[in-house]
């Protein structure tokens, strides 16, 4: 029963154009062409059937999700607090820029931080995830952040000097507004290491961590992060050195060079 | 010698007012469509905290690159763009990462959302859906939950309207396969 005019050049119904049909895109005047061609064939039918209830299915099951609570995150203003999340995807960005403008300068090896559990990266990876690591696990303690506090200050340089058969020394943070609360001893895959540990006066906590760094030349800074945590890390004089802390890079960067400056001075 | 310094922030340009009065006015704009981008990314990426990281990362990007909008009225296409491109390249990098978050937990999440008469044949079509590739699941969410014609999901891939109904017509018989349990019938025909 096809109509008169036309019919004779009447194209053949496509996979496509049921598709069309079916996401509403086909032209009108092709309607009931689509509609006997799937009356005469019942499997397409019933083919298209299901694919109209798939359709009709992903709005059940994913609609809903449109009314869950946003994160802070999503929400304006999307200041840079708000963008500072966990994103590492981002930081592996930040880092290979970093690294690849020490590169540029000369002052290190084409460096990436890629994903520093991975082990990837040899020594260096695990160093800082050890300096991370003891950061987190002490920067939380209230009652007991270190072993020795600041008013002993020349016994705990003195004693962790001993332990790890080099002389340190206690960088003064006063200039950024953190003093030392003391350090600790620690251990970790190589051995003896050292947590230092400032404050400033709002109680936000940097550790400095430190090992004896037996192979290897003297390196310049290399920047890592992990989550909300950030460090600053090098090689010098037999000594590896990392600056952790909850801070903005740029700020973290300038206490690792005062750092540097100290124990180079 | 000093350690080089690690590279600052890019430089402002511009007079700063007017910048931070544009940001503010797109960000309005952008946060308009979030809630869909949100559910748009958690349905193609199986999870919320994966979908969370991506809309941020599209947010972020855009307005970062607002003044390549040159019509607002095509913002949405213009998000979805931009998170489709960022989901692409950092597939690489989430399969590096390594344990995804099972889809049994978002299956079974959203099935809690729904009617308690059709939290089953949720549950299942959330499964199956996360068991189609990436570019099935993307066509079959633009068209049939962002509800984007052919055009538009052509523009979002940058492909041709060819490429997204032949994506499509595939991708449904896929979906078809894995819900009806892929009967011996159906499963010789399609080879």
């Amino acid at each position: 029963m096809s109509t008169g005019n036309g019919a004779g050049k009447e194209a053949p119904v496509t996979e496509a154009d049921l598709h069309a049909w079916l996401d509403g895109e086909l032209a009108e005047e092709r309607l009931p062409e689509i509609e006997r061609h799937l009356a005469d064939n019942p499997d397409l039918a019933r083919r298209f059937e299901r694919y109209r209830a798939q359709r009709a299915m992903l709005g059940r099951a994913f609609g809903p999700l449109i009314d869950r609570p946003l994160p802070n995150a999503l929400k304006p203003p999307y200041t840079e607090s708000a963008r500072s999340g966990h994103r590492r995807r981002r930081l592996w960005v930040l880092a290979l820029a970093a690294s690849l403008l020490l590169f540029l300068t000369g002052g290190a090896t084409g460096w990436l931080v890629r994903d520093w559990t991975g082990g990837s990266s040899g020594g260096a990876a695990a160093f800082v995830a050890d300096a991370v690591s003891a950061h987190r696990v002490f920067v939380a303690e209230v009652r007991h952040p270190v072993e020795v506090g600041a008013d002993q200050e020349a016994h705990l340089v003195a004693w962790l000097s001993k332990r790890l058969g080099k002389t340190l020394r206690a960088p003064r943070l006063a200039r950024y507004g953190y003093d030392l609360v003391g350090g600790r001893l620690l251990s970790d895959a190589q051995g003896p290491a050292a947590q230092l540990m400032y404050q400033d006066a709002a109680g936000r906590r940097i550790t400095l961590y430190v090992r004896p760094s037996s192979n290897g030349s003297d390196t310049s800074f290399r920047f890592a992060q992990d989550g909300n945590v950030q460090a600053f890390y090098w090689r010098d004089n037999g000594l590896a050195w990392a600056v952790s802390g909850d801070l903005d890079r740029v700020t973290l960067s300038s206490i690792a060079e005062e750092v540097y400056g100290a124990l180079n001075s | 010698m000093p350690p080089p310094n690690p590279p600052a922030d890019p430089p402002a340009g511009g007079p700063v007012d007017d910048r931070a009065i544009a940001a503010q006015a797109i960000a309005a704009q952008v946060a308009n469509h979030v809630p869909r981008l949100r559910r748009y990314a958690a349905a193609l990426v199986g999870n919320l905290a994966d979908a969370d990281d991506l809309v941020q990362d599209c947010v972020e990007k855009a307005l970062a690159n607002r003044h390549a909008l040159r019509d607002v009225s095509r913002l949405g296409g213009w998000l979805l763009s931009i998170l489709h491109n960022l989901h692409i390249s950092g597939l690489r990098w989430r399969q590096r990462r390594g344990a995804e978050v099972p889809v049994d937990d978002f299956a079974d999440d959203l099935a809690l959302s729904a009617e308690p008469g059709d939290r089953g044949e949720v549950r299942d079509f959330v499964r199956a859906f996360a068991q189609l590739s990436e570019e099935h699941r993307t066509v079959l969410l633009l068209t049939g939950l962002e509800g984007l014609s052919y055009r538009e999901v052509a523009e979002v891939l940058e492909v041709p309207i060819g490429t997204v109904m032949s994506r499509l017509a595939r991708a449904r018989e896929r979906l078809r396969v894995l819900l009806d349990g892929g009967s011996e019938q159906v499963v010789r025909r399609i080879k």
